[in-house]
């Protein structure tokens, strides 16, 4: 299983521009809306032409434009999964999941009713898509690009539409669908947990440009880019002035900091959960606390502090367990930033 | 009312056939054409559609005597593609049924047309993409998925086109000509027997024309209403 992408394409002023080679089974494309990740897909699954680039799969290869290669997407076997699901409003279930079969009715039947069987949508044969939950209009989508075998399945945004708890069930209910496909699944969004969950390498996007890409956790543990560190949520970014003697002006928060920051280093991240508070003691490597404030949440308080030196907000998630020793003794002088936490970005 | 009564009773009602017939034709002439049509401008491109749509909206815009007179200087007996027809196929259009179909479908197709490309439009075009990336060859998408989805307008596009079609006096009166049982419509008969001063005739098929054009747009609402759940209430 290998996929191996590179694609160009112009829309007047937006670019697109994006390759990626992988080996995984589960790869995520984590982009803000508008980023041109669904193009990418589109691209790949022949619904979009690229101006330059090819599209390697397996080593079959859909497209290419110096080769002058372009299947159509009908012979590409590139499964795509809409967020609307595209099920043919008059089709039933059954027909639904056999449009895309040739051969004998019979042995379409047998496919489609095996396919039924392994999505647990057996009963539903006669029904029209109008009269289906969304859970079952996924299964039933699902089992319709399946019956079709396809070499990589690319799945955009099926989530994006619905309610957060939904969400989370539908995720994990596609995750445990997919669990006996050997191809490759593409999985674009821009929910982070979404990625998380479902990926094992992620390629990150930013205005129409793939900025980067790696294995899920690495990426999160070390986002390396500013895009990366902005999509996997990270809160604060801000430029810093070049190091030197292990020192670092952060001009947005009006602050110096301690620790060694390679040379070529143009920002850095902190994620809002990283700092620790201090009420009192040594003030080194600190942000102090001066105007601040906050908004409460269910689980947590973000509070919303700035330094009197610098202009930018700096964002301080707290979880539950803080909120007693903030009520008992009033806001921290500071926040120590931890040099080990902090995102070293380019 | 015993005039009224013996007006129906001595009425030839041959009008009333041959307009039905010619509207059925025309119908089914420009249903066909009309989706052909519809579906080509769906796959050009933006600037050639504007041309192409004009060019195919044209004869439900102009006056229909100048449809009625394009299709004269077409099809006469004394025009080289008339004189074709009639000469090698023993083919005559102008004052023949067959000229009152040709005139009602190009009076009509604009309807049918119009009515299909909007109908298409409205499709959402996810479905396509969906039907392709499955394998579905693009005429099976065409009348499989695109046709059923677009099936309430494409629906009400045949209706129209139907009663216009049926209704249709200028462009048929010049090409076809009013030869009772043979081309006289209802719309000629009437026009005919008012310019003979026999109102009580002409409104009798006033009637006649009025409740079946009533019934057809009734009968659409009906239709197209069924399938569109989703309109609302005011």
């Amino acid at each position: 299983m290998a996929i191996d992408i590179k694609i160009k394409k112009e829309f007047g002023r937006f670019c697109l521009d994006v390759s990626m080679q992988s080996k995984g089974k589960r790869i995520g494309i984590l982009g803000a809306s508008g980023c041109g990740k669904s193009l990418t897909l589109k691209s790949i699954a022949g619904i979009e032409r690229p101006d330059e680039g090819y599209v390697n799969i397996n080593g079959r290869i859909l497209l290419d434009i110096n080769q002058k290669i372009d299947l159509k997407p009908q012979q590409r076997r590139v499964g795509y999964l809409f967020q609307n699901y595209a099920l043919f409003p008059t089709m039933t279930v059954e027909e639904n999941i056999a449009a895309g079969l040739t051969g004998k009715k019979a042995e379409k039947m047998e496919k489609v009713h095996r396919m039924m069987e392994r999505f647990q949508i057996q009963g539903l044969e006669k029904h029209l898509p109008g009269q289906l939950s969304g859970g079952q209009q996924q299964r039933v989508a699902l089992a319709r690009i399946m019956v079709y075998e396809p070499d990589v399945i690319l799945l955009d945004e099926p989530f994006s539409a619905l309610d957060a708890h939904l969400r989370d069930r539908m995720l994990r209910e596609l995750l445990e669908l997919l669990e006996d496909y050997d191809g490759t699944a593409i999985l674009v969004s821009h929910s982070r947990d979404e990625i998380y969950s479902f990926s094992e390498e992620i390629l990150i996007m930013e205005n129409g440009k793939g900025i980067c890409m790696d294995k899920t956790k690495e990426l999160f543990d070390n986002p390396q880019w500013e895009a990366a560190a902005r999509l996997t949520g990270c809160k604060n970014i801000v430029k810093i002035s070049e190091a030197s003697d292990g020192k670092y002006d952060i001009l947005e928060w009006g602050i110096t900091l301690k620790g060694d920051i390679p040379a070529q280093a143009k920002s850095i991240g902190i994620r809002a959960h990283d700092f620790i508070p201090i009420w009192n003691g040594t003030m080194e490597n600190v942000i102090p606390v001066e105007q601040w404030n906050m908004v409460e949440c269910p689980f947590e308080r973000k509070y919303f502090i700035k330094s009197k030196a610098g202009n930018e907000d700096i964002c301080w998630f707290v979880q539950r367990n803080l909120y007693d020793k903030i009520d008992e003794k009033g806001m921290p002088k500071a926040l120590v930033v931890p040099h080990e936490k902090v995102l070293v970005l380019k | 009312m015993g005039e009224i009564g013996k007006i129906l009773t001595s009425l030839d009602f041959s009008p009333l056939f041959i307009s039905l017939k010619t509207g059925v034709a025309a119908t089914i002439l420009s249903f066909f054409l009309g989706i052909y049509a519809a579906r080509k401008c769906m796959y050009t491109k933006a600037g050639v559609k504007a041309v192409l749509d004009g060019i195919l909206t044209l004869p439900l815009v102009l006056p229909p005597t100048v449809a009625g007179f394009i299709l004269l200087l077409i099809f006469s007996t004394r025009r080289p593609v008339g004189e074709y027809l009639y000469t090698t196929f023993d083919i005559k259009i102008v004052q023949s049924w067959t000229g009152c179909v040709i005139a009602a479908t190009v009076i009509a197709f604009p309807l049918m047309y119009r009515n299909a490309r909007a109908a298409f439009e409205q499709v959402d075009v996810n479905l396509i993409y969906a039907a392709r990336t499955l394998g579905m060859s693009e005429r099976k998408i065409f009348w499989k998925v695109v046709v059923p989805a677009a099936g309430p307008g494409v629906a009400a596009g045949t209706v129209l086109t139907f009663a216009r079609a049926m209704g249709e006096y200028g462009a048929t009166s010049m090409l076809a000509g009013n030869i009772p049982g043979k081309t006289g419509t209802i719309s000629q008969k009437i026009a005919m027997v008012i310019q003979d001063g026999d109102f009580l005739t002409a409104g009798v098929w006033v009637v006649i024309v009025m409740v079946i054009a009533f019934a057809i747009v009734v009968l659409m609402n009906l239709v197209s209403g069924k399938k569109m759940k989703n309109i609302r209430h005011w």
